[in-house]
């Protein structure tokens, strides 16, 4: 979770928090985008990626279990299994993938994503 | 800037990979490229052109459509091959008469069949084996032919001898005029066991044999041989070799061999500088390269030079593996190093139909070649091996024959090798990389992958690579413990102990209790599984929702594109018409592909998320239940007709299979699981391929265990004999929950038994003589499973909480994933195939 403090934000709201499973992910739609949001409830944790997978190009991120790896969180993609942070997009499995991350806050139970 | 116009002639294989290759390098409006191609079809597959015969159609083959050549802005010209070349002009003239002036040529010419100047070969019933039309006229004609005959015993006379085959012509001849069948590419011995298992097919080889005349009115009926001997023939297919298509190019005063090929260079340029030759029209070095793989090195090499890369041609290795008619054939290296020069190790195994030769040089170090029939499994190892200049172990015979040690199977095959050794042949790593990581502190597989790469291409290198990790581990003195993954330190055994004492019922419990850190994709589905096992709790119960397998989170198959398929149980293959009926119509209603699966049963295809519980509702109001198909669970019994309608069956098989696949339907397990009942000994239902098989007697019932078809098929064991019904169950209850208490997860039933201590035996004591002492415990812990069990799907219909997780967009949720788009063929969708 980080609130960045930049002048340019532009807080989009997704959804309620309690729209996303503990320990999983949704997809929220912003205009023609698709964002992963996943309440990483055990470790008390926001995070939202792009939902589209780099490898085969599948919007399925959100659909991945997500987890951790030596104390950095990770998701999943269902359909292969490749494994990216949560926190910097980069892919762990080894290739040359990148996920774009963003920000996430929460506001009396209100989920916002700042789509800037 | 002024585009370079590039004129390719030949729209074959190599001439297409040529325009993909530039394509792919060039730079926007770099080239203007014109493609003559004397085809009506833009280039197809030719490599697997008898597919054609076995239901592939002329679409299936094909490279790429007319749409990619015009979205590649290509301009292509089919059925038009280029008549004349005039190099001071540069200009080219077609057949329908077009003109086009070029700044660079790329002759893809390809080749022609070639055929003997035998009398009679342009009698009607003689063919050549070449392009699709060849076949379509083959295909037209064979209904009238009884007797065939091919001319030629290389590979593509035995492809077209396979083709008579398949197109009912059992009764043909393979003539070849040298004294043995694929002379160029294997030995005398090796020919002679080909020679034998193609005649045990049914065909008849005449090795030595001359053609002189082809007889016959305006039909050929006979063909007469030099030896004064004849058959009596009605169809022939000439298959005698290929000779280069050169025409124009000699038309317009290029330089070409004595017997045919367009000279050419390093770059692959003729004489002229602006005229390129690829492909098997191409003779470098005196040498026609009749292979795929060379043609596209031709074509990149082009490509390459065109785009101002720099690349050459320096020959190509011509080893081959493939498949002729059901039979491994393959060559590598130098196949026929004269015995004086090399030391040859054969190994010859005529009762298997398996013959392997190796040729090593004289000092014993390197592997120089060989040739591998009826099995060629190792021919990837040793090719990698020849060309790399490999050292050779010891006994150099392991490499054809294995390691003979005295220690099991498993680790066996991978530490025998040498540290030179390819082991992730995608990525190029050698098993002294891996080893050398694993000493470097690389201690899982996950690691292993992300530091070397090795498994992350195809992924199947991976069982070895584990096998290593543990063998290098354990040679450096580390205790090496068979755990989960990094959160938990225990192997899926031991959790499930732990799970079952500590009656723990969620995820997050077990990994409180007993692990560490958040999870994550390896240990979440183990444990969601186990739980399972255990409890038979309604899987998408809240917590455990998100430690499921993806498939499982969503109980449907999660397929390309994004959406889902829809797989109801249809216990032992029998359903009423009323309940086809009902399928077909949701079919119609949700636009579903429909597929009838191996196991019996229907897939229906191409479901959007937040439209499963809709489809679920109707398939559940119209009787039917879950089929598991997205679950590590058992999956189906599949049956034969059974004794109520077949003449042979002894019981009524289709019953049994209901009985047994209603018993274990949703049950849990490590991995899979698949079964079929026989009602007598023809085995229709291939119940010996299964986990868990059941094959009629006269007496009663025969059990056979831990089968498999899959990669590694593997015969299952007859561990039971002439049982009743009531006992059969009794023992595939101990089987099953032996099998869920004590596999690692992911292992199939074979692979459980393989890696068990004192095997087939000692499962078998467990289960029929109850030597643990367990068989109790295995049938109530089984009974409790069967008592839990409710369709997942019902409670999803029921429960409209759990029905919220089905959408795709949390904030729009009725909006369906706008990215996924459907194609059609053969009169249904399909999804747009990914890049």
């Amino acid at each position: 979770m980080s609130e960045l403090k930049s002048t340019k934000v532009n807080w989009f709201y997704a959804c309620e928090a309690s729209d996303v499973p503990e320990n999983g992910g949704v997809c929220v739609k912003h205009g023609d985008d698709q964002i992963a949001l996943f309440n990483f409830t055990r470790r008390g944790e926001w995070y939202a990626t792009q939902n589209m997978c780099p490898h085969r190009q599948q919007m399925a991120i959100s659909r991945g279990m997500i987890g951790s790896q030596e104390d950095e969180p990770k998701v999943a993609c269902p359909f292969h299994k490749k494994t990216f942070s949560l926190k910097s997009g980069a892919c762990m499995s080894g290739d040359d993938y990148q996920l774009k991350t963003y920000p996430v806050k929460i506001e009396d139970g209100k989920i916002f994503i700042d789509v800037k | 800037m002024k585009k370079i116009k590039i004129v390719v002639i030949g729209n074959g294989m190599v001439g297409y990979k040529f325009c993909e290759k530039l394509m792919s390098k060039a730079k926007a409006d770099q080239f203007e490229v014109v493609v003559f191609g004397e085809e009506i079809r833009p280039a197809y597959d030719r490599v697997h052109l008898s597919a054609f015969f076995d239901g592939k159609t002329a679409e299936d083959l094909s490279m790429a459509g007319v749409d990619w050549y015009l979205n590649n802005g290509i301009k292509l010209h089919l059925g038009d091959p280029v008549q004349q070349i005039d190099r001071t002009k540069k200009t080219i003239h077609s057949y329908r008469g077009i003109t086009e002036s070029y700044d660079y040529i790329v002759l893809a010419t390809g080749s022609a069949a070639f055929v003997p100047s035998i009398p009679g070969v342009e009698k009607d019933g003689v063919f050549v084996y070449r392009t699709i039309e060849d076949l379509e006229m083959i295909r037209a004609y064979a209904p009238k032919a009884r007797k065939g005959a091919v001319i030629g015993g290389g590979l593509l006379g035995l492809e077209a001898a396979k083709a008579m085959l398949d197109l009912g012509i059992t009764d043909t001849h393979v003539i070849e005029f040298a004294p043995r069948l694929m002379p160029r590419q294997i030995d005398e011995a090796g020919s002679k066991l080909l020679q034998g298992k193609l005649e045990a097919l049914g065909l008849t080889i005449l090795t030595n044999t001359n053609t002189l005349e082809i007889a016959g009115d305006k039909a050929i009926t006979k063909m007469k041989f030099a030896n004064d001997t004849s058959i009596d023939v009605d169809m022939l297919v000439i298959s005698a070799g290929i000779k280069p298509r050169d025409e124009v190019a000699k038309l317009c005063g290029l330089e070409v061999g004595q017997r045919g090929g367009i000279v050419v260079n390093e770059q692959m340029q003729t004489n002229d500088p602006f005229v390129f030759a690829i492909g098997e029209c191409a003779l470098y070095k005196g040498m026609i390269y009749g292979l795929i793989a060379p043609g596209y090195e031709m074509a990149e090499v082009v490509a390459a030079n065109l785009t101002g890369g720099k690349k050459e041609f320096l020959g190509f290795d011509m080893s081959t593996k493939l498949k002729l008619i059901g039979v491994d054939v393959a060559s590598f290296g130098d196949p026929f190093v004269p015995a004086n020069e090399a030391r040859v190790i054969v190994y010859e195994d005529t009762n298997k139909g398996i013959y392997k030769r190796v040729n090593i040089s004289k000092d014993g170090k390197e592997l120089l070649g060989g040739i591998l029939i009826g099995d060629a499994e190792q021919y990837n190892m040793l090719l990698q091996t020849c060309k790399n200049k490999i050292v050779l172990p010891a006994n150099p015979e392991d490499l054809i024959l294995g390691s003979r040690g005295g220690e099991s199977d498993g680790g066996a095959g991978v530490t025998g090798l040498p540290d030179d050794a390819m082991i992730c042949s995608c990525e190029s790593i050698s098993k002294g990389d891996i080893c050398q990581a694993v000493m470097d502190g690389a201690e899982t597989v996950d690691k292993i992958k992300s530091c070397t790469k090795a498994g992350t291409g195809c992924g199947g290198c991976v069982p070895m690579v584990k096998d290593l990790m543990v063998h290098t581990m354990k040679a450096n003195g580390k205790l090496v413990r068979n755990v989960v993954c990094e959160h938990f330190a225990y192997s899926r055994q031991e959790l499930y102990d732990l799970t079952k004492i500590g009656k723990l019922h969620s995820y997050d419990e077990v990994l409180t209790a007993h692990g560490k850190g958040d999870g994550c994709e390896v240990c979440k589905p183990v444990v969601a599984s186990i739980i399972a096992s255990l409890w038979n709790d309604m899987i998408l119960k809240k917590g455990n929702d998100t430690a499921q397998d993806s498939n499982d989170r969503y109980l449907a198959n999660i397929q390309k594109g994004g959406t889902y398929s829809v797989v109801p149980r249809i216990p032992g293959g029998e359903i009423t018409p009323d309940k086809l009926i009902v399928l077909g119509q949701i079919a119609k209603q949700y636009n579903l592909y429909t597929k009838i699966t191996g196991g019996q049963r229907i897939d229906l295809f191409g479901a959007h998320v937040g439209d499963l519980p809709a489809i679920w509702k109707l398939l559940v109001d119209a009787g039917f239940e879950s089929g598991h198909a997205y679950g590590k669970a058992l999956r189906t019994v599949k049956s034969c007709v059974g004794s109520t309608w077949c003449r042979f069956g002894l019981h009524d098989s289709v019953s049994f299979a209901i009985e047994i696949e209603e018993r274990y339907r949703g049950l849990r397990s490590p991995h899979k699981l698949k079964s079929a009942v026989s009602g007598c000994i023809r085995e229709c239902a291939e119940a010996q391929s299964k986990d868990f098989g059941i094959i009629a007697t006269e007496k009663g019932w025969n059990l056979y265990v831990c089968g498999n078809g899959g990669s590694k098929p593997q015969h299952a064991h007859l561990i039971a004999t002439d049982l009743d019904s009531a006992t059969l169950i009794k023992y595939l209850d101990r089987f099953l929950m032996f099998y869920i208490k004590t596999a690692d997860p992911l292992t199939r039933t074979a692979t459980w038994l393989n890696k068990m201590e004192g095997g087939i035996d000692y499962l078998k004591n467990v289960v029929i003589n109850d030597s643990l002492g367990i068989a109790d415990e295995l049938e109530k812990e089984m009974q409790l499973l069967v008592d839990a069990y409710k369709c997942e799907w019902k409670e999803v219909v029921d429960s409209p909480e759990l029905q919220k997780r089905f959408s795709h967009f949390v904030n729009v949720p009725t909006e369906k994933d706008p990215t996924i788009k459907f194609e059609s063929m053969r009169d249904q969708k399909k999804v747009v195939d990914w890049k």
